[in-house]
């Protein structure tokens, strides 16, 4: 079954195109990219005489490095913070069978049936009372709460296979419970936590809606939605638009072909969650 | 998970010796307290629970996210709705572009799984390869997309190098095509994401019962149709899931590929909420649509799981 037959080497070939009609798209991009706004030949032809101008002139114009930075910033603080709080929040739903514990953790699944965009328009009036809208800080506080339902399902659906033993024996060797969930618990929900992370970060590194309803109008813009609005500006130059696509999508690629491993392993890792 | 209690435990912080304790004071201590769950609860209640349960009660008013002063219209913005023709048709749109979308992925997704879970040696880099447009900001694969399927993109650059001048399209300005143009590059981006999710399903079948089946006598048909079917029952779960309910919530695509044109020939729920609340101004009626997308998700997800669940049942 494992030999490599004739066969074995049709479907190779098959797969490799399957990858060419991936590949295709990102050529084109970095093609159009190096290409001079001049160059007006056919976007599938390999571009004469590459140049890198597009690329100092969209970061400069686009505001990019401003945007990276508080993308950055928002996809670091609400991560950590969700873990944080989801793992410790599932500790308690996990093991506590209650029946307070177990309509809570009803409650909490309910969010993941609700769509952001029920939540996002109110928010936004509350958030506006709060003067944080326009702030990368109305971003954090919103995927600090959004993010919740899930990570907190896949924390207490991993627990629940894990014996308690362990927390047990070091609660009743004196630790408090806090002491018993962050020597014991935490580390044996490593595996958990990696996906946790890949995903949330993934979900808030790319999301557009949010910013653009709770950032518009104002100097604070993430990198999706500073792309949109390059995109407005400079409708038609697309080399210059594909240059800040580069730039936009290098960091994702860049950390993605350097933990491939752990990203795939995360996204996989939610079926046996 | 062999692990030692103490393992993680530096010397100076081992607790002190065990004390005898009775059962019932074992149990309370135990018991992790309930105020761990509060941060998250805090934090989920005000950013989901609160506001959604506001939504709904806006749903039934005309409120246009300024004035403090609006009415209650009962189920009016939903009569509206009945009578608006470019909702009715968002909805419509929104329900053909989830199981489009849900149907397409998951085939090409189970494909490239069945594809790379085999012998042949580029396996590994094309499992990496196939799922990198995954993780890449579906908004920039959008604008991406948006160029390749211009008029003079080179979608139609490749059709003529190729010779099928005929087919050559403005594929999102054609309000017939830009629908499926738009599934197409959600598919294109996705499929990676539903093969390795197939892929970590497949590779949870013992190949001792595949060659079990083989000795046997079945051909590749039938051992896929009844050894491996079976046990990818999990991961079908999964993928069905997120692909239908992010199909229905679809939103950055539609925006970046053709704003809901042209005319509303594109227009999803999500697109619509969007426009509804910020450039109409209309937030009660807005926030209509979002109760009528929660239900078509909520409707969507139980009817799946709890058929899903059978057929898990039925297969294992």
């Amino acid at each position: 079954m494992n030999r490599y037959r004739p066969r074995t080497f049709a479907l190779e070939l098959a797969m490799i195109a399957a990858a060419l009609f991936v590949a295709f798209p990102l050529y084109v991009l970095v093609n159009l990219a190096v290409r001079p706004s001049s160059d007006t030949s056919s976007p599938i032809s390999p571009t004469g005489s590459p140049t890198l101008d597009n690329f100092t002139q969209a970061w400069q114009q686009g505001a990019l490095g401003g945007a990276l930075a508080n993308s950055l910033l928002v996809t670091v603080c609400s991560v950590a913070i969700v873990l944080a709080v989801s793992s410790l929040a599932a500790y308690p739903l996990a093991r506590v069978t209650a029946r307070w514990s177990r309509g809570t953790y009803l409650l909490v699944l309910l969010g993941l049936v609700l769509p952001f965009q029920l939540a996002s328009l109110p928010l936004y009036q509350t958030l506006r009372d709060l003067g944080l809208l326009g702030t990368p800080w109305a971003l954090v506080l919103f995927y600090s709460g959004l993010q919740v339902p899930f990570t907190v399902f896949l924390y207490v659906g991993f627990l629940r296979a894990l014996p308690r033993d362990f927390e047990d024996a070091a609660l009743i060797d004196g630790c408090t419970p806090l002491q018993a969930f962050r020597r014991v618990v935490l580390p044996m929900l490593k595996p958990v936590t990696v996906t946790a992370l890949v995903l949330n970060t993934v979900a808030v590194w790319n999301d557009f809606f949010t910013p653009l309803l709770y950032l518009s109008g104002s100097a604070q813009q993430t990198m999706p939605v500073a792309i949109a609005g390059f995109v407005g500006q400079y409708v038609t130059d697309w080399n210059l638009i594909f240059a800040a696509l580069v730039i936009s999508v290098l960091p994702v690629l860049l950390v993605y072909f350097l933990l491939q491993r752990s990203i795939i392993n995360g996204f996989a890792g939610g079926l046996r969650g | 998970m062999t692990l030692a209690p103490n393992e993680h435990l530096p010397d100076r912080d081992r607790p002190p010796d065990p004390v005898p304790v009775t059962t019932a004071r074992r149990d309370a201590r135990t018991t992790p307290p309930w105020w761990f769950a509060a941060p998250a609860l805090l934090l989920f209640a005000f950013v989901v629970l609160v506001p959604s349960a506001r939504g709904v009660y806006y749903a039934f008013t005309d409120w246009d996210g300024l004035d403090p002063h609006y009415a209650f219209v009962g189920l009016g913005n939903f009569a509206d709705m009945l009578r608006d023709a470019d909702a009715m048709q968002a909805i419509w749109h929104t329900l053909l572009i989830a199981v489009s979308i849900t149907v397409v992925q998951n085939g090409v997704g189970l494909l490239l799984a069945l594809g790379v879970n085999t012998a042949i040696r580029s396996r590994n880099l094309l499992r990496v390869f196939l799922f990198a447009p995954a993780v890449v900001t579906p908004i920039v694969t959008a604008y991406l997309w948006r160029n390749l399927l211009g008029p003079d993109g080179a979608v139609n650059s490749l059709l003529g190098a190729v010779g099928l001048d005929s087919w050559e399209q403005d594929w999102l300005g054609d309000p017939d095509l830009a629908l499926w143009a738009v599934v197409g590059v959600v598919v294109w981006q996705f499929a990676g994401y539903s093969m390795v999710i197939f892929l970590a399903g497949l590779q949870s079948v013992p190949k001792e019962v595949h060659e079990a089946a083989a000795m046997d006598g079945a051909g590749p048909v039938r051992r896929f149709w009844s050894v491996t079917r079976p046990l990818l029952a999990p991961a079908l779960t999964i993928n069905l899931m997120l692909s239908i309910i992010g199909g229905i919530k679809l939103f950055d695509q539609v925006y970046a590929l053709t704003g809901g044109g042209p005319g509303h020939a594109t227009d999803t729920l999500s697109t619509l909420i969007y426009k509804d609340a910020f450039t109409l101004g209309e937030f009660g009626y807005s926030i209509a649509l979002a109760v009528v997308l929660t239900v078509i998700v909520a409707v969507a997800s139980t009817g799946q799981y709890l058929l899903l669940s059978r057929n898990e049942r039925a297969a294992s």
